[in-house]
């Protein structure tokens, strides 16, 4: 005998419970605390505020503990919670040309004012286990030496002094804002920016990988990676001059591409941009390729129908939260739209082996 | 729950979505893109809906939920208990109580009137979308009503498979102009589109609001010799006998027994209330519905 699904409200309430549960796990290994999350899963903090549009390291680290560990949750925590946040102005925009720089590298010039500063990087670890972390983390201390103090102008400086690089056209226009106005298409560059940062890192890195093998290939040099902070400013009306509200980590990648010229722009380099929170290399380059990838129309470039190019596409599927859930979204009951194309194609077979059938006969008549 | 706004989002946010219901219900069947914002449930899950209910509804209204027609499917359930803690305001399971219903792929079997308003949760709010998945170019032929191509392709099905293959999201043409998609409810439901209610539909992740406002001509795409045809299973509901409602289809054990059900809980509880019972029902109140 059917027994009606009832008690929707009881089983979520109790698949909530069970969930808190198994996020805690074995209660006799010690809890992780927000900080430690902040300070030892510092990259996992940052992706999740770059795609989370909202700096907070505090946070981030609160919805990387809640979500499990699952990034894509935390991001959606992040966005969900930023949404209810008012909007009290904007800043002036960052400079990051006096950026206080703890790596900042150079592909194009073998040294360039400012100098090549590795900083804190994976790049050139072998990537072996180091069993001795399970034992134990502990850092031994290291030399420490006096900061550099000299400014460190960007690399696409010099060689727009030789103007032999592309020049961003200026604007004071007020770029839009996609968290506040519905995405239309053909959109502009600051938009695509802004989705490029707030993308998943797995899409914008897909993408950009697709355009070095090949599709709409864009020959990059990172011209510059910098990582550092920077001050942000803010003008407040009753003062009538900018004070510095806070500081932000960032990571700032400028590609220099090849361009053998176009029927519209006489040969000379161009650039993509990548601008994320925190450390995420990985992401500001895939983001700069993209970047660049997305610019052939201003470029007057061709065509060549590969994804990368297309910004209906990129724009539309890169951003994760949109993504999953509507992908999820099909674990949701569907029996009403699945009776209907149960009866559907019932009728359609029955109709389907009359014809069958029909034929048949024909055939024997006619033998 | 109580630092956040009546109905979660703020009033400027609010205002800004009436704005584009006002605009979708003053041009039924066009799609006014609006600001969507990030809900704290899922893209896919009803953001669109929830923000057109949040919106909609007043700390006078009395709301329900329905998911494939039912209150106690889980999303419903979660969506109903949402807008009791952001908001406060009365929920019901009865059809004819709620002054705001909020439903996903179906329209209640129950006539609405003129009281009330319905809001629809909406996934692909594009109907050309499968046939061009370009929305630069969709737009465009919206502008210029080029249709052809949706005629084609219920042209094809019925070349290829002797019939129109779309069971549900069946697209409508609205007040003679747009063509809509109204969402994916069973192509039962499309002669209900035209009725005494507000209908409004949300999709939060593709950034779109539409709306058919009361007594607006809604006709199913058919052509002259192949007309719209409302479909059903061709059985009375199992529990209530009820002949006129669509219905699920619900396996009983391994040997392939089937029984039929109403998809519309509140239909059929009202039915089974005032005394029908169906092939394998009993009177209501003599079960355990644990």
């Amino acid at each position: 005998m059917y027994v009606a699904v009832k008690g929707g409200e009881k089983a979520i309430d109790n698949a909530h419970a069970w969930l808190a549960e198994e996020r805690r796990g074995d209660t006799s290994v010690a809890e992780l605390s927000v900080a430690q999350i902040r300070e030892q899963l510092s990259l996992a903090v940052n992706r999740v505020m770059t795609e989370g549009s909202l700096f907070d390291p505090d946070l981030a680290a609160l919805a990387i503990k809640q979500s499990r560990g699952d990034l894509i949750e935390a991001v959606f925590l992040i966005r969900a919670y930023r949404t209810t946040l008012p909007r009290f102005g904007a800043t002036l925009p960052v400079d990051t040309g006096g950026m206080a720089c703890d790596r900042r590298i150079s592909a194009t010039f073998k040294d360039a004012p400012g100098g090549q500063v590795l900083g804190p990087t994976f790049d050139y670890t072998h990537r072996l286990l180091d069993f001795k972390l399970a034992a134990e983390g502990e850092v031994v201390p290291v030399e420490t030496g006096a900061p550099r103090c000299g400014p460190t102008p960007h690399i696409t400086e010099f060689l727009q002094g030789e103007d032999i690089i592309q020049r961003e056209p200026e604007s004071d226009a007020v770029p839009g804002d996609l968290t506040r106005e519905p995405m239309e298409f053909p959109s502009n560059r600051a938009l695509r920016l802004q989705s490029l940062t707030r993308g998943d890192e797995g899409f914008i890195l897909g993408m950009a990988y697709s355009t070095q093998r090949g599709y709409a290939r864009n020959h990059a040099f990172v011209g510059e990676l910098r990582i550092g902070k920077v001050p942000v400013e803010m003008e407040i009306p009753e003062l009538g001059f900018a004070i510095e509200i806070g500081e932000l980590e960032l990571t700032e990648c400028e590609t220099v591409n090849q361009f053998q010229g176009s029927k519209t722009e006489p040969p000379q380099f161009t650039r993509g941009y990548g601008l994320v929170f925190g450390q995420s290399e990985r992401k500001s380059i895939a983001m700069a390729l993209v970047d660049r990838a997305l610019r052939w129309k201003e470029l007057g470039e061709d065509n060549l129908g590969a994804a990368a190019q297309d910004e209906e596409f990129v724009l539309s599927h890169s951003d994760n939260i949109q993504a999953t859930g509507f992908l999820e979204h099909i674990k949701l009951p569907h029996y009403v739209d699945f009776q209907s194309e149960l009866e559907l194609v019932r009728k359609l077979r029955r109709e389907a082996e009359e014809r069958l059938k029909g034929e048949f006969t024909a055939q024997e008549a006619a033998e | 729950m109580s630092d956040y706004n009546f109905a979660y989002l703020d009033e400027q946010t609010k205002r800004m979505i009436r704005r584009a219901i006002l605009k979708g219900l003053a041009v039924p069947g066009y799609q006014v893109p609006f600001a969507s914002r990030e809900m704290p449930m899922p893209y896919g899950w009803g953001t669109g809906g929830v923000q057109v209910s949040a919106a909609t509804l007043t700390p006078d209204d009395t709301f329900k939920v329905i998911d494939q027609g039912a209150d106690d499917t889980t999303n419903a359930v979660s969506i109903r208990k949402f807008f009791e803690n952001t908001a406060g305001v009365a929920v019901t399971e009865e059809t004819e109580k709620a002054t705001v219903i909020q439903t996903r792929h179906r329209i209640p079997e129950a006539e609405l009137n003129e009281d009330q308003i319905l809001v629809y949760q909406v996934p692909i709010p594009e109907p050309l979308r499968f046939l061009e998945p370009r929305e630069t170019e969709t737009r465009k032929m919206h502008s210029l009503e080029e249709y052809g191509l949706m005629h084609v392709k219920l042209y094809e099905d019925i070349s290829q498979h002797g019939d129109i293959a779309t069971a549900y999201a069946y697209p409508v043409m609205v007040s003679d102009r747009y063509v809509m998609d109204p969402s994916p409810i069973p192509k039962f439901d499309n002669p209900k589109l035209e009725m005494s209610a507000i209908q409004l539909f949300g999709a939060g992740r593709e950034q779109r609001i539409y709306a058919v406002p009361p007594h607006t001509k809604v006709v199913s795409l058919d052509f002259e010799d192949y007309p719209f045809e409302a479909s059903k299973a061709d059985h009375p509901c199992d529990l209530c006998a009820a002949e006129d409602s669509y219905l699920d289809e619900v396996i009983l054990d391994d040997a392939g027994n089937r029984m039929f059900v109403c998809s519309d809980t509140d239909y059929c509880r009202s039915r089974r209330a005032a005394g029908h019972v169906g092939r394998l029902g009993t009177e209501l109140g003599t079960e355990d519905a644990a």
